[in-house]
Order: structure tokens, then sequence, then C-alpha cells
């Protein structure tokens, strides 16, 4: 008898909507606010499974904070909280419009994503590591980094702190733990395990955080760093930003059809939490539990932040050309600046007038910032650092073929 | 002074330097209980502790990405690849990352790693136990890349590479792990234990990384070559009857181009050898290098013996392997010309 087959043929997955087409997120399960549960820190990672398959949400429809994740943050933290979105957005909206003005050859957005950084980075402590990717400027904005250090190096002028060897937005601070961002994407990802094993083999009580994107996951290091964060119980907290797409890739070429992101940890023992992204405090709330976690020797975390990447992938990148024009506007988890918003002023705590104000605010000082920065050069207008510096700092000391080349070079 | 293999050399480095440093830690794929495949690492978890000195999961770029890590926090990791044929996996971490820390955040991570790796053929170890790709290292700006070639400048040079503020690829040519390899395979192995370059100094003495050293002076032709290759070179030396001068560069990138200079000015005649394949191999450097900078004292064309183009094969070893007969065949073909 002969076994009769039909055909194989190849699944490639594709995203719900393309261009044209009409967003529909009706299959995206959003649990209500409040659902899901705040289990101690010390939890069996097993005794967890099922939060990597919902998502720890606090604000509900109506700008209440609701459930046991609640709390955690004053009324003044967070309008400090809104004013750092709020910044982010409005320094994103500036370098974007400067990159498309020739004063830089580059720049990326959050916009949408503000939540993830700004929340995350008011849940660590001085001397932590974060091992971010180039969308997480947040954790810079929100600490006491200096916005116009980061035009400067935006600008590539001669008061970029990287001397203009950097990219737009790879920026790098040890003093505010914010390591030197790399284009090669998953590599920071294990590095920060790395770093986490550091601090634990010198009986140190710092953590870090690891950041990836939906997309990068896919990368062999985020398996590297699943497998040694997991075997050395390192103190790091480890972040899927899920935006749902990879430049023009839909997150299903990294994931496939079944599961999510989050759930991928369980195969490695690693506590693992989905969080609603675009809900600063629920984000706020799963980063000190996880940090907490980290910080007494309870073992690494896994968090998926569910959010939406609303605007374009880079300044090069045209999204109308994969995606509807509608979807950011359909997301069902909204926009995290509106919804705490709302949350600030349902519990009167905030008002228009002084959003309304602190934007305006805000603005000014993102303006009067950038002049600064472009008082002191943007890239192409002669006042970049010298030549003679690309050849500095491949060594601690020079060795003499690059004294050769610098001379060759005539600097 | 003691009687040591390079084995026994590189496990004493280690212990001078764990002793010294407690920010030095030791991991690798069999490197922590067991010691190593190559003994190499044995007795420092026993010694040290287990925070110290442990054993890895079976992932390269996890050895060197979490190392990465680890030297940004203001560790000294010494790591462990099993064997240089295994370091691809890590390659994006040592390129990408590792070499570029310094440079990409001027100075704000740094990154002090020492990724140790036996290399190397002539022990019958066919494609994945053979290779030699320190070509694919000297080509990254940022990395510095050593070989030993025997135990005292095995320990000399890792202890240099330790406490070097970059990142070091260390390679060990493991056919001369236990004794010296002159490509004769049919004679029996004679032990470091036997051999002058087997008194290793105690203590924490080190070998400059960048200083090359004559194994042997001539005066018909500089021969430039390291790790096993420096004994076949200088036993053809004998055999061909040509008064070669030997060199060991000991370290690839920084190269000692001075030293290597003054010889190639004073024999006007250069052979490059090397067990890596030829196109685009370590050996087209030094020749450009030798060419630029010598180029009116050369007498001849310069010739380069190196392993064939091809992968590592398993039964046509000592075909593929440089031996002193093509080593010699080329000292006296160049001195004709």
């Amino acid at each position: 008898m002969t076994d009769t087959y039909a055909p194989l043929s190849l699944h490639v997955p594709e995203p719900g909507c393309r261009p044209g087409d009409t967003p529909d997120f009706s299959d995206f399960e959003i649990p209500r606010a409040g659902d899901v549960k705040r289990p101690p820190e010390d939890v069996d990672p097993d005794d967890i499974r099922d939060m990597a398959f919902s998502i720890v949400r606090v604000l509900n429809k109506n700008g209440e904070a609701v459930g046991d994740w609640a709390g955690a943050l004053t009324p003044d933290e967070l309008r400090t909280g809104l004013r750092n979105m709020i910044k982010l957005r409005t320094f994103d909206a500036r370098m974007q419009t400067a990159q498309r003005q020739g004063k830089t050859s580059f720049y990326m957005q959050h916009l949408g994503e503000e939540a993830v950084s700004c929340a995350f980075a008011g849940a660590l402590k001085p001397g932590d590591m974060n091992f971010p990717t180039y969308r997480q400027a947040g954790l810079l904005l929100s600490t006491d980094y200096p916005m116009l250090t980061m035009m400067n190096q935006i600008y590539s002028n001669a008061e970029d702190p990287l001397h203009g060897r950097q990219l737009p937005i790879m920026y790098s601070s040890k003093e505010n733990g914010f390591f030197t961002i790399s284009g090669n994407l998953g590599t920071q990802f294990l590095q920060s395990v790395g770093w986490a094993m550091a601090s634990a083999i010198s009986g140190d009580t710092k953590v870090a955080t690891g950041w990836i994107g939906d997309g990068s996951t896919a990368e062999s290091d985020f398996h590297a760093a699943m497998v040694f964060a997991s075997t050395y119980k390192a103190p790091v907290v480890l972040n899927i930003v899920n935006n749902q797409w990879a430049i023009s890739t839909f997150q299903g070429i990294a994931r496939g059809g079944v599961g999510t992101f989050a759930a991928r940890g369980h195969g490695f023992g690693i506590a693992s939490i989905r969080v609603d992204g675009n809900d600063y405090l629920a984000v706020h709330a799963v980063a000190k539990w996880a940090t907490e976690r980290a910080r007494r020797g309870l073992g690494p975390t896994l968090i998926e932040h569910v959010t939406y990447r609303a605007g374009g992938h880079s300044t090069s990148d045209d999204p109308s050309a994969y995606r509807s024009g509608d979807e950011a506007a359909a997301w069902p988890l909204g926009d995290p600046i509106e919804r705490l918003k709302t949350h600030l002023i349902t519990i009167g705590e905030w008002s228009e007038e002084r959003h309304t104000q602190a934007e305006a605010e805000i603005l000014d000082e993102v303006v009067s910032t950038q002049k600064k920065a472009e008082a002191v050069g943007t890239l192409g207008d002669g006042k970049a650092p010298s030549p003679r510096d690309m050849f500095e700092g491949v060594y601690e000391t020079m060795p003499s073929h690059l004294i050769r080349q610098r001379q060759e070079a005539g600097y | 002074m003691a009687k040591m293999t390079m084995i026994e050399a590189i496990r004493d480095a280690h212990d001078v330097a764990m002793e010294a440093d407690d920010k030095v830690v030791v991991f690798g794929e069999d490197v922590g209980f067991f010691g190593g495949v190559f003994r190499c690492t044995a007795g420092l978890q026993q010694k040290y502790g287990k925070s110290r000195c442990f054993d890895a999961p079976i992932n390269e770029s996890g050895i060197v990405g979490t190392a990465i890590g680890m030297a940004a926090y203001g560790l000294k990791p010494l790591i462990e690849i099993q064997f240089a044929d295994y370091v691809y996996p890590a390659f994006d971490q040592i390129v990408s990352e590792a070499a570029r820390l310094r440079h990409r955040s001027n100075g704000d991570f740094t990154c002090p790693i020492v990724i140790r790796m036996p290399t190397g053929g002539g022990i019958f170890g066919g494609q994945t136990h053979s290779q030699s790709p320190e070509a694919i290292f000297t080509h990254v700006s940022g990395l510095k890349v050593v070989i030993p070639s025997n135990p005292i400048d095995a320990k000399g040079l890792l202890l240099a590479s330790i406490a070097d503020p970059d990142p070091v690829i260390f390679l060990e040519p493991k056919r001369l792990y236990n004794g010296p390899f002159d490509g004769h395979h049919e004679k029996p192995l004679t032990s470091w234990k036997k051999h002058d370059l087997g008194d290793v100094p105690d203590g924490d003495e080190i070998v400059p990384i960048g200083k090359a050293k004559i194994t042997r002076e001539g005066s018909d032709v500089t021969v430039l070559t390291y790790g096993t290759m420096v004994y076949v070179a200088e036993a053809a030396a004998e055999e061909s009857g040509v008064d070669a001068e030997v060199i060991d560069l000991r370290s690839l990138l920084p190269i000692d181009l001075d030293t290597i200079t003054e010889s190639v000015k004073k024999t006007g005649r250069c052979v490059i050898v090397h067990e890596a394949t030829r196109t685009c191999g370590y050996g087209a450097e030094l020749m450009s290098l030798v060419q630029e900078s010598c180029f009116y004292h050369l007498e001849a064309p310069m010739i380069r013996v190196t392993g064939w183009d091809t992968p590592y094969p398993h039964a046509q070893e000592w075909e593929y392997f440089p031996g002193p007969a093509r080593v010699g065949e080329a000292l006296k073909k160049v001195m004709e010309d």
C-alpha cells in the first residue's frame, strides 16, 4: 500500500491588514483593567504561567486606576511621568523635523511607545544599568540626562559626547545607567544578562535591564540571553517591546501565529508577564515588581510590553507602503499620553488647561534647547568633531599603525 | 621557575591573575568542575569557587556576550571558546560589540576581556578541530590578536592580555600544548618539560603584546611566522641549509613592524609561513607590509607557504599541513631568485 500525501506548502504569516484595508483588532484579546492579580515577588514562575497570556492593566476605559497593581505612584509622580512622556514626544517631533531639514542624517521616534521607557525608568535605582535598543530614550529623558547633550549627539556637533563617531540616537551614558547603543540587534539583550551576572558575582545589589523589540526576538542572542539568565538566575529584567512591527514586518513573522512573546520565557523557567505598554501605571508597577524580584535575588523576569509603533520605523521609512494608515488610530490600547492625562483629570489632579500649559512649557524648553544645540553645530555645517578623533579610542593607547594612518590622513 | 607544559603555563597564568585580582572571572564550556577539555583551567573552580570559575551553556555568542556585559560592569572576564573552529557563533558579539565598545561610547564603556581558543592543525582534527582563523580577527579594528608558541610566552602573553585594557583574542596552538612540533609527525613528541622554553618563570612576569622574537638568527632570508610554524620553520632552515632568520611574531595585532623591517632589510629576502589558508590570510598583510617598508631592500619576490585554500582535511593531514619539506623548498627557491 502506498501512502498518499497532498503536496506540502510553506506557511508565511500575513498581517491582518495591508494599505487600503480597514484595521481589525477584533481578534486581539484585551483583559479588563484590574483583572490580573499581583503575585508576590517571590512567586514560583510556574505558578504565574497564565500571566504570559494575559495583560496586566491598571487604567480602565474611564481613566480610573483599578486592581492590585494600582496605587504605586503619587499624583506628583504621575504628573512627572506625564510631563516626561510629553517631553519625549515633543523632542521626537522636533528631531524628526530637524532630520527633514537636513540638520542631521537620521532619527527614530517613539510615537505611541512613550510609556514603556518613561514609566520603566522610575522603577530603577541609581547604579542599575539599562541595555536599551534605539527606542528607549525615555530612560534618559526621564532621568537627569541633559536633553541638550542628546541633541548634540543627534547633530554630531562639537559637543557631541561621542565625538561624531556614532549614528544619531545611539546614545551612551554610563553615569545615567544607559549602555552604549549598538546598531546590531539583540546583542545588548544578552550583554544585560552578563552585567547582571557580574553584579551577582560581585555580591552587589544592582540590577540590569535588557531591551529588545518584537522582531529582534528572532535573533540568536535572544535565545542566548534567555539560557544564560535562566541558568545563572541573573538579576535582570528582560523587556520585549512588542510594538507589532519590525520595519515592514508584522510581529507574526518573528513569532508565528501562536502563543505570545512573553510565553517564550516559560520554556526557560523564567517568570514571564505581559503588560499594557500604553498604560503608564501598569508598566511602572510591573517594572517595580520585576526589579524587586531581581534585587532580592529571586531571579530574572521577562516582560512583554504590548504597544503599537504609531510612527514610521525611522526617518528612512514610509509605513503607508506596508500597513493601513488608520491602524495606529484603531489600536485598541490607545495612546499612553492621553490615557495618563485622562486618569489625572479623573482623579482631580490635572485639567485640560494645565495640560495645554504643560505642553507649551515643554515645547518652549525643547525649542530653546534645540537652538542651543544648533548654535554649537549641526551635521555638515563644518563644526563637527575633529577627524583626528576618529583614530582615538579604538584602543586605550593608539598603536603605531593607527598613528601612521592618522598622520597619513593629515591630522 | 618550574618546568611546565604549555597547558600548565596557561593554567598558571589563570591562577596568578585570579589570585591577584578578584575581578578576573573564568568561564566557558567544561572549564569549571572538569577543568577544561585540555586541562587549561584544572583546579581553578576548586581553588577560587564557582562564582570565579564556572561552566557555561554551549552557546559561544552567550559566552562572549555575557562576558562583554561583565566587562561593562567592571569585571575582567577570561573566557574560553573550546575550539577556534567554534568561535563563529560569537562573531557578532566579538566584531560588533567587544571590538567597538570603547570607540562607539568614547571610552564610557570598555571591554577588557580575553577570549582564549585552541587553534591550528597537525592533530588529525579534520575540518572543525584544526582551523586557524586569525586573519578573521586581525581584520577587525579594536581587537588585539596574540598567539604564543611556547610555555614561557604562553604564560607571559596571557598575563599581558589579562592586564590589557582592550579585548584580546588569545590563540593557543593546541599542537604545541604538550611539546614543540616541527612537522615531523613520524617522530615521537618531546615534552616541554625537557625543553628550555618549558622553564616558566614564577609570578606575574608578562611578555609584552606587540613584540616579536627572533628565535633563530640568520643572514640569508627572513621567515615571518607564528604558532606551530615557528618550529617547522626552524627545522626547515636546518634541513635545507639556508641560513634563515626565523621571527616568531607572537602578536599579530598590533604587529612588531620594526623587528620585521630590520630583519628583512638585513637579509633582503622574506618567506611567510602559516597554517591558515592562503587567500586573504594574515600572510597577505605581512607581504604588503614588507613590500611597503622594505621594497628597495628586497632581492627576490616574497613567498608564502600556507595551508591550501581548502577546508582542513582529515586523511590528507600531512599533504595539507605546510611541513618542513614545503617550507624548505620555499627557502631554497627564494635564494635562487
